[in-house]
């Protein structure tokens, strides 16, 4: 078969599955089509950026486990300006939450045979600064004061034994110099920038003395407390209430405006990252299936999985349906991802994406897609093996209508 | 729209004639529905007060509907459906099951009772014994019945696993070989054994992934156009119970606050609180962010009161944009929307002195 205009060649977009997860393998793997030949250029969503304030760059994860090599993220590229936010989708065994413990260095890493802990390859770098051959004294220093995360479960997250004032206060004087009276006052400043009543009451009380938005909003305080410029929030709002998840959704799009810190949500609830994010990234399989500006991802999405992850929800600002279209079977273990396309046992388009292959009619289970630039927009990243007018065509006639 | 088309304050007789004893063909109808926790304190447990969980319900199920419960932590929705399955014992009110007054059965008379409501709970894991097999666990309701089925035990439990789209070759399997929506599917097929009548499902796919909870949910519809039962379902996700219910009940602190066809509650929400409720659902279309989706949006200030200690009058008045006096000294009762004195949509019913 012929390559079809609009095709990338096929040496290019049909590399073999490297099988093996030698790492030498994956590092032939990840010369992306996406990178100049200086390699300080990336596609961002949208937008080239010269010096991206966070770049991570081929970011790998991976963890040697009894029951084999976990590749929770395998290979993901983003940049981040800072005012901007990044949404990261996915269900639960993505990935999505292991690329953020990384973001903050969080992981306990392998020896250097890559036993007990993490592997780590690739390329981090904030500000310039690469986070991934940092050493731990480093990471500590950014790490609540560059760089702070929100967690999903604020009882669990925060300390039951101390007062919200004690935890927060530690956090600022870890990396200021400042007596207790003075970081204690700014827990209170924070604490009433969040909203909590009567701060300067509320600040010796326990965390179980809150109720759970209240507990959510004390994590974003403390979180803020050195005024972080790269801001992670890991299902900030998965725990809440949907009244209480509003006010902390209209909180942290304030907060983000007022400090124009970058942000980074991670969740699985895609109209919460519709309401915060300007670009999103759709993993699967420890792999971005998808990557590009909010609008573009959600008024025309490419990727199979993102079609099925939209028209699987029911949604209130349209008609109901009949049924819902679920995606067929389960995600993925991750010590045993599917070969190639690590969607296409769940795919229902996989049969159509071999008529259209040069290689093969099960091109979806030999070889894995790049993640690369659809025809229209750059910054539109799609790793399927549909040609893009194909996908165009089957989203307008099959899709669409079910959305 | 201005309330003075509304009757008010309404009259107190058609709330006491209540939304739920007027309904002759209800399958399950509930009135003055009450669940007080007591709280003990001291050496004596000398009781001090009471967690009002549920404090005066009034509603109804037909056969072969779907109820959506919904409402946020905290505002006795679980309770409610313990209560209806008679796990736990209402400390007020009535539940009647087709006719017959269940409200305080004792354990042995309500053991028939089970095999025509049957309850599904929020976390498959939890639910499900993790050192029987799932043949064991399905086939738990035949046993402690004593029910005999035509083919045996396990070919009914078999048929029952491929009825939720398990293969009947997991019989032998545990619960830990399977992943959540597949454990779920086992806690409804142990559900559906008996044939219920009713089913109160309890947050049935919180639990789940987006794209396992579509397969869950239309599960439950395949199910219900099949056997023909009816469900009470308990969900805090208003766009899911949107989708499969046919009335819907919003419920705060304890209390009814609107209930309504599907349609009309979620088309035309009367309450204050339904409308904040519908408001603060995030919607998945980046187009509409920003400010034009949050002048739109109605944002609750404070927390939801203590169930311990709930405001007089109308319990919704201290997070509501348009209480007055009233609120705080009246009730207000759950009554048929009137439209002068005609009702405006069949079996809207609403709890608020001031409905837009």
């Amino acid at each position: 078969m012929t390559p079809r205009p609009g095709e990338q060649p096929a040496a290019k977009s049909h590399r073999p599955d490297p099988g093996s997860a030698s790492r030498g393998a994956h590092r032939m793997s990840s010369t992306r089509a996406d990178y100049d030949d200086d390699g300080r250029q990336g596609h961002a969503a949208g937008r080239r950026y010269l010096d991206p304030f966070l770049d991570v760059r081929d970011l790998h994860v991976h963890f040697n486990t009894e029951d084999g090599l976990v590749k929770s993220v395998d290979g993901i590229s983003f940049q981040l300006e800072r005012g901007r936010t990044l949404g990261i989708v996915g269900e639960s065994g993505s990935g999505k939450s292991v690329t953020s413990l990384s973001l903050l260095g969080l992981h306990k890493r392998a020896d250097r045979k890559g036993r007990g802990g993490a592997r780590i390859t690739g390329e981090i770098r904030l500000d310039g600064e690469d986070l991934v051959s940092a050493d731990s004294a480093r990471i500590q220093e950014l790490r609540g004061n560059k760089v702070a995360m929100i967690f999903q479960d604020p009882l669990s997250a925060l300390h039951p034994y101390f007062t919200v004032g004690m935890q927060l206060s530690e956090a600022y004087r870890v990396h200021n110099k400042v007596s207790k009276s003075v970081a204690r006052k700014r827990a209170i400043e924070m604490l009433d920038r969040v909203g909590i009543p009567q701060p300067d009451s509320r600040v010796d009380d326990y965390p179980h003395q809150f109720s759970g938005g209240m507990r959510q909003r004390a994590m974003i305080a403390m979180a803020l407390m050195c005024d972080p410029q790269l801001l992670i929030a890991d299902e900030p709002t998965t725990a809440l209430d949907v009244t209480v998840q509003a006010q902390i959704l209209d909180l942290m799009r304030d907060l983000q405006r007022e400090f124009n810190s970058a942000l980074i949500i991670i969740t699985h609830d895609l109209g919460v990252v519709a309401e915060l994010a300007d670009d999103i990234m759709v993993m699967y399989g420890g792999k971005a299936v998808e990557y590009g500006p909010a609008k573009t991802v959600f008024a025309s999405p490419e990727h199979p999985y993102a079609w099925g992850l939209l028209s699987s929800m029911p949604r209130l600002d349209r008609p109901v349906q009949d049924r819902l279209l679920p995606i067929p079977g389960n995600p993925p273990s991750m010590i045993n991802v599917p070969s190639g396309c690590a969607f296409h046992p769940r795919c229902g388009f996989a049969e159509l994406c071999g008529r259209y292959s040069a290689i093969g009619s099960d091109v979806c289970s030999t070889a894995v897609p790049e993640l690369e630039p659809t025809a229209g927009d750059a910054g539109h990243l799609v790793r399927c093996h549909l040609p893009v007018e194909v996908r165009r065509r089957t989203f307008d006639e099959q899709i669409r209508t079910h959305l | 729209m201005s309330t003075d088309n509304y009757s008010n304050p309404v009259s107190l007789a058609a709330a006491e004639g209540g939304t739920a004893v007027a309904d002759p063909d209800a399958l399950l109808s509930v009135s003055g529905l009450q669940m007080h926790f007591p709280v003990r304190r001291g050496l004596l447990r000398r009781t001090v007060g009471a967690v009002r969980a549920v404090d005066g319900l009034d509603f109804t199920v037909r056969p072969g509907e779907t109820l959506g419960l919904v409402g946020e932590s905290g505002c006795g929705k679980s309770t409610t459906g313990r209560l209806l399955t008679r796990l736990l014992e209402p400390t007020g009110g009535k539940v009647v099951f087709e006719g017959r007054d269940i409200t305080h059965l004792k354990q042995r008379q309500l053991r028939p009772l089970r095999q025509d409501i049957q309850i599904v709970f929020q976390d498959p894991q939890s639910s499900l014994n993790p050192r029987h097999t799932v043949g064991t666990i399905v086939s738990a309701p035949f046993q402690i019945q004593g029910v005999k089925t035509p083919n045996g035990t396990k070919r009914a439990v078999q048929d029952l696993l491929e009825l939720v789209g398990l293969s009947p070759e997991h019989y032998n399997r545990y619960p830990h070989e399977f992943s959540g929506g597949q454990r779920q599917r086992i806690g409804i097929a142990r559900a559906l054994a008996l044939k219920p009548k009713l089913v109160v499902a309890d947050e049935p796919v919180s639990a789940l992934d987006v794209s396992i909870q579509a397969q869950v949910v239309n599960l439950f519809e395949d199910i219900q156009a099949e056997l023909g039962l009816a469900y009470v379902f308990i969900a805090h996700d208003l766009s899911v119970v949107r989708h499969i219910s046919d009335r819907v009940a919003v419920m705060y602190l304890g209390k009814i606050m609107e209930i309504a066809s599907r349609d009309d509650l979620y088309g035309s929400p009367r309450h204050p609180y339904t409308q904040a409720l519908l408001s603060a659902v995030p919607i998945p279309d980046p187009e509409r962010k920003g400010e034009a989706a949050s002048r739109e949006r109605i944002l609750l200030t404070g927390d939801v009161p203590s169930p311990l200690n709930p405001p007089s009058g109308c319990r919704f008045r201290t997070r509501c944009w348009k209480a007055q006096e009233v609120c705080a000294q009246q009730e207000p009762p759950l009554v048929q929307i009137t439209m002068g004195s005609r009702p405006t949509a069949a079996d809207h019913h609403v709890a608020c002195h001031f409905p837009d």
